[in-house]
């Protein structure tokens, strides 16, 4: 069992990410340089967050082009588990591992903070340790966010149960108010038709220790464990 | 009436870090006699004037005092009458 | 182009004295050429000299068992934590970069103060922000703030380091001279810290980082001068940050160092190749023979003037290792960076500059520096007459406050008060993984990977008491900074300073100078907080008005066991509360006479150093006895405001008090005196007999004054406030005026 956290320039959430899993899940990680184009034999690939190439021009836009994304691009297509926190999952937007696109935030404004947000689907290999509808808390730290697809593509996400993680209020309601950054009917994360690549925007690695008050991250990674 | 087209470019001598990491991925899709890539602002909008001379001034003043910050980049524009 | 002759004039057009004209030729034997007569004038500036502070700055405390280096002697203070590990932390101003392009200048000053951490091989884990504006009802400091915070947060958020805390304060004072103070804080393995120096005979010498361009040349001697309507014309000064590249520079400089490819390092800020060469020479007693043709422009024809005064960000001059030049290179190309040799290291203390092959500046290194050649000034001072017209005490001609109510959302609401959220929720404070105590608290507290430990930082200083008396009121900076730090179970253990002045050449700014380093050195030695180094910054007038003092105090505190973190706000019903320190009859430079009464003056709140020392001492203790809930210091607002405070810091869970307050002066005085030593703890029941007997026996004065619960703040029968009325008060003002 072995997870590879890939570095972009300007990732910046590789060590936060490196650090849960082989702290805290103590399992075997290594880092995987965006100009490689070997895998390493990893059975989980994450695109950590941060600012690739400084997100300029778009986010994500320049990281897609990135030697290792054509391996990625491969992995994924052969079944095999990515994941994308915040930045990663707008590359992984970008890349078209995932449908859809991140835009600015309706605030116009970067926001940090804890959002409430609900399990839809427990039934995927990242979300399987939780339970349906269970409510989770978690840091956001974005300046685009606010997902966007069109009407027919978000039809599909929900034909396909591709829809994992929406914004909710502390009690669950998926209300208009809890959205923090205007995304398509409260969406925080999604996966693929077939379940291996998934993408959100709040950060569980910000919140898988006690010392930081807040473990309900920790069990996405764990889901992750159980079904490899 | 007039339809401005406005160009706010930041001063060449003035650093564009955009402009600089564009460059980073023009390179990794393989292509290499690129250089020197600036990432500039384009505006369009529409003045309900029909005196050109008043158009422009008005036009002027959006850039000067929202456009383009006057620190860092300089702006050019042509009108169109419509 | 042909170069200007350089004469007397031309030397005080670059803000050069007569004296100091004579000075420079004297060292040189003969009369500088234009090159080196800029490479003197910004060595010699305020900003890179600090000519008129030095030898009042060297009065202070400076040395402890914890500090590994001396103030000054490399880009940062460096803090032995033990395990191994050392803190580097500095503050530095962006004050009038700020105040003529509010984004670039803030961020520029992020990117400058982040690169002195890193510079020492410490990876950034905390930035911190401590701000002043002018009204807070003006167009313009709306328009200053939304811009600096907007630099702040996009180059901290880029380059992946959390903003954790801060403060922001508005004052007339700094109408058109705002203040914009960074702090960052770093880890470092102590056998991995590399030094700002430049020795060895033939080591090379590399510029790696960005291309040099036309910025900001003259920015040092820009930093230097007051903000006039000069400054305007000055607007090719303003230089552009990059963090992405700061990120990728990041990367690269902890890999070399860490492969011990490297001799010294230094980041090129103020005076850009002229400052890094100048200052590693000096250091390491040698030499550096530089060819400018090599430096990567990115502007072509630029002269050696030029190309050794620009101030071009994110570049770094690197002393390497001869004989793994090819090795440093690898490293930087890795990151998509220049990394050029440009010249060498030589013995002599000297330094040569050739360009198309002609020698173009020759200068000895150690005749730039300060400790070298660089002037130093002791200025006469005189103290104002505003100060003792001000100083009065009794205030009881006002007229009463008679609803408290409405007196207590008030003060929750002013800007100066209210929840900053709105700027921090704009900050990433949580990337790193490290932030245990968010911003909101008295300080942040973030644990140290790999250890059991944790380091609360906090900054602070309130510029109305150093106005009204500065010998005090910086006292009262580093006691409520090193308060603040201890609320959290900190023990302060040593500051950074960033001391943000008017013109020193006026005799009563160097009075208030004077005064605040004498008081700063007081207040240091009794809490055993040395000064690790810092930043001056002079000049910051406008139309002749200087701005308030405002010698902020950057507190670095240590935790040793992360177990014992205590946050500021009641936690849990029937929870006793206590009010440790007296309040007295101290309404002098209050925020409540401000707001109320648009008065700043007064004597302002006495202070007793050796019993906030006690206090202090009996806070740790209790806590790391495990007997205390939470504990938040008392300032600003007084005890009212800081009631309030404690029930609804906690957003996700606010919980209301019952308290009675034996008032022995006028009440609105006595609710809203900010005396000093003051500290709001609450105590589980069944632990309350031990907490007072420790409080008895260490001989700190303290009164059992209320229950934590309820949905209310009810005190005495004066107050009675729903948790939602303060909440709204508190949390939602600041974005209403500044959204």
């Amino acid at each position: 069992m072995k997870f590879g956290v890939v570095i972009f320039p300007g990732s910046n959430c590789d060590y936060d990410t490196y650090y849960v899993l082989k702290h805290m899940l103590k399992v075997e990680t290594v880092f995987l340089f965006h100009k490689d184009t070997d895998l390493q034999n990893c059975d989980v690939i994450i695109l950590p967050g941060g600012f690739s190439f400084g997100d300029y021009l778009r986010t994500g836009a320049i990281a897609k082009f990135s030697p290792i994304m054509k391996e990625i691009n491969e992995f994924a297509k052969n079944g095999g588990y990515v994941m994308g926190i915040c930045n990663g999952f707008q590359i992984l937007c970008e890349s078209e591992l995932l449908p859809g696109v991140l835009t600015m935030n309706t605030s116009l404004r970067f926001q940090c903070y804890d959002v409430y947000v609900k399990v839809i689907n427990n039934k995927s290999p990242f979300t399987s340790e939780y339970q349906f509808n269970e409510v989770l808390t978690m840091p956001i730290a974005h300046g685009e966010g606010n997902y966007f697809i069109d009407d027919d593509g978000l039809k599909a996400l929900y034909d396909n149960d591709q829809i994992i993680l929406k914004y909710c209020d502390q009690d669950g309601n998926i209300t208009f108010d809890a959205n923090p950054n205007g995304s398509v009917s409260n969406i925080a994360g999604i996966c693929n038709k077939s379940k291996n690549v998934f993408g959100l925007m709040p950060h569980p690695e910000r919140c898988s220790e006690q010392i930081l008050g807040n473990t309900d991250g920790i069990r996405i990674f764990q889901s992750l464990l159980n079904n490899l | 009436m007039y339809r401005a087209k406005i160009f706010v470019k930041r001063r060449r001598t003035i650093l564009d870090p955009q402009g600089k990491a564009i460059e980073l991925g023009v390179k990794s899709i393989g292509i290499s006699n690129v250089e020197d890539i600036r990432m500039d602002k384009y505006f369009e909008l529409t003045v309900n004037e029909n005196d050109e001379i008043v158009a422009r001034k008005i036009v002027d003043k959006i850039c000067d005092s929202l456009l383009a910050n006057p620190h860092l980049e300089d702006y050019h524009f042509e009108l169109e009458r419509l | 182009m042909r170069e200007p002759e350089v004469t007397f004039e031309l030397a005080l057009q670059h803000g050069l004295t007569e004296e100091e004209f004579e000075r420079i030729k004297e060292i040189l034997g003969r009369n500088p050429n234009f090159t080196e007569l800029g490479c003197f004038s910004v060595m010699w500036s305020e900003h890179c000299s600090y000519k008129n502070s030095i030898a009042l700055l060297k009065t202070l405390p400076r040395t402890g068992k914890r500090l590994l280096v001396q103030a000054g002697e490399e880009n940062a203070g460096l803090v032995d934590i033990g395990d191994g590990l050392a803190i580097a932390f500095k503050i530095e101003s962006h004050n009038h970069p700020s105040a003529v392009e509010p984004y670039q200048g803030a961020a520029t000053g992020v990117g400058g103060i982040l690169r002195d951490i890193f510079t020492m091989g410490a990876r950034p884990i905390a930035a911190l922000d401590s701000l002043r504006f002018g009204k807070p009802d003006d167009a313009k400091t709306k328009f200053l703030l939304n811009g600096v915070i907007k630099g702040i947060g996009d180059y901290g958020n880029c380059f992946g380091v959390p903003t954790v805390a801060g403060e922001v304060y508005f004052e007339e004072s700094y109408q058109d001279n705002c203040l914009v103070n960074v702090m960052a804080v770093g880890v470092v393995r102590v056998d991995r810290i590399a030094k700002a120096v430049a020795k060895g005979k033939g080591n090379p010498v590399f510029i790696v980082g960005s291309a040099t361009g036309r910025d900001g040349i003259h920015g040092a001697t820009f930093a230097s001068e007051e903000l006039t309507e000069e400054s305007e014309t000055k607007r090719s000064n303003v230089q552009v940050g990059d963090p992405f590249a700061e990120k990728l520079l990041l990367e690269a400089t902890l890999e070399v160092i860490k492969k011990d490819l490297i001799v010294g390092i230094q980041d090129m800020g103020a005076a850009g190749i002229i400052c890094s060469t100048s200052e590693t020479s000096a250091r390491g007693k040698s030499g550096m023979r530089i060819n400018l043709d090599l430096v990567p422009l990115r502007e072509k024809d630029m002269n050696a003037y030029e190309i050794l005064l620009s101030e071009s960000q994110e570049r770094m001059l690197v002393i390497g290792k001869k004989g793994r030049e090819s090795e440093i290179i690898e490293t930087f190309k890795k990151w998509d960076l220049n990394c050029v040799i440009i010249g060498e290291v030589i013995e002599e203390d000297k330094l040569e500059f050739y360009k198309d092959g002609k020698l173009k500046a020759l200068i000895p290194a150690s005749s730039l520096v300060v400790g070298g050649g660089a002037p130093v000034y002791y200025r006469e001072y005189e103290k104002p007459e505003y100060v003792d017209r001000l100083q009065r005490k009794d205030f009881n001609d006002l007229p009463k406050i008679e609803d408290f109510n409405k007196a207590i959302l008030k003060l929750l609401s002013s800007p100066n008060i209210s929840n900053k959220s709105y700027i921090y929720h704009q900050y990433d404070y949580t990337v790193g993984t490290n932030t245990v105590i968010i911003p909101g608290c008295d300080a942040a507290v973030l644990r140290i990977k790999n250890t059991n430990k944790a380091i609360a930082v906090k900054t602070d200083c309130n510029g109305r008491y150093v106005y009204l008396n500065p010998r005090r009121g910086t006292q009262i900076a580093v006691a409520e900074s090193a308060r603040n730090v201890a609320c959290t179970g900190a023990t302060p253990i040593a500051i950074t300073n960033c001391l943000n002045f008017g013109n020193p050449y006026k005799k009563d700014i160097y009075w208030q100078f004077k005064e605040a380093i004498e008081g700063m050195s007081e207040a240091c030695k009794i809490f055993d907080t040395p000064v690790t180094g810092g930043n001056v910054s002079f000049y910051n007038e406008s139309n002749n008005y200087a701005v308030y003092p405002t010698p902020v105090i950057g507190m670095l505190g240590l935790i040793d066991d992360i177990n014992f973190i205590t946050s500021s706000y009641f936690k849990n019903d029937d929870d006793v509360i206590l009010l440790l320190g007296k309040t007295y009859n101290e309404i002098g430079g209050s925020e409540f006479l401000k707001i109320f009464f648009d008065k700043v003056e007064g004597e302002i709140p006495d202070i007793d150093l050796y019993y906030e020392k006690r206090t202090i001492d009996t806070l740790l203790d209790l806590i790391r006895r495990g007997l205390i809930v939470s504990a938040h210091d008392v300032s600003d607002g007084g005890i009212a405001v800081a009631l309030a405070e404690c029930c609804v810091m906690n957003r996700k869970k606010q919980i209301g008090a019952v308290v009675n307050l034996n008032m022995d002066f006028r009440e609105d005085f006595f609710l809203f005196s900010e005396s000093q030593s003051r500290v709001i703890i609450s105590v589980r029941k069944s632990d309350l007999e031990k907490v007072v007997k420790i409080l008895k026996d260490s001989e700190i004065y303290f009164k059992e004054i209320g229950k934590v619960g309820g949905d209310r703040l009810i005190i005495n029968d004066i107050i009675n406030l729903s948790l939602k009325e303060i909440h709204n008060a508190y949390y939602e003002s600041f974005e209403k005026i500044f959204g």
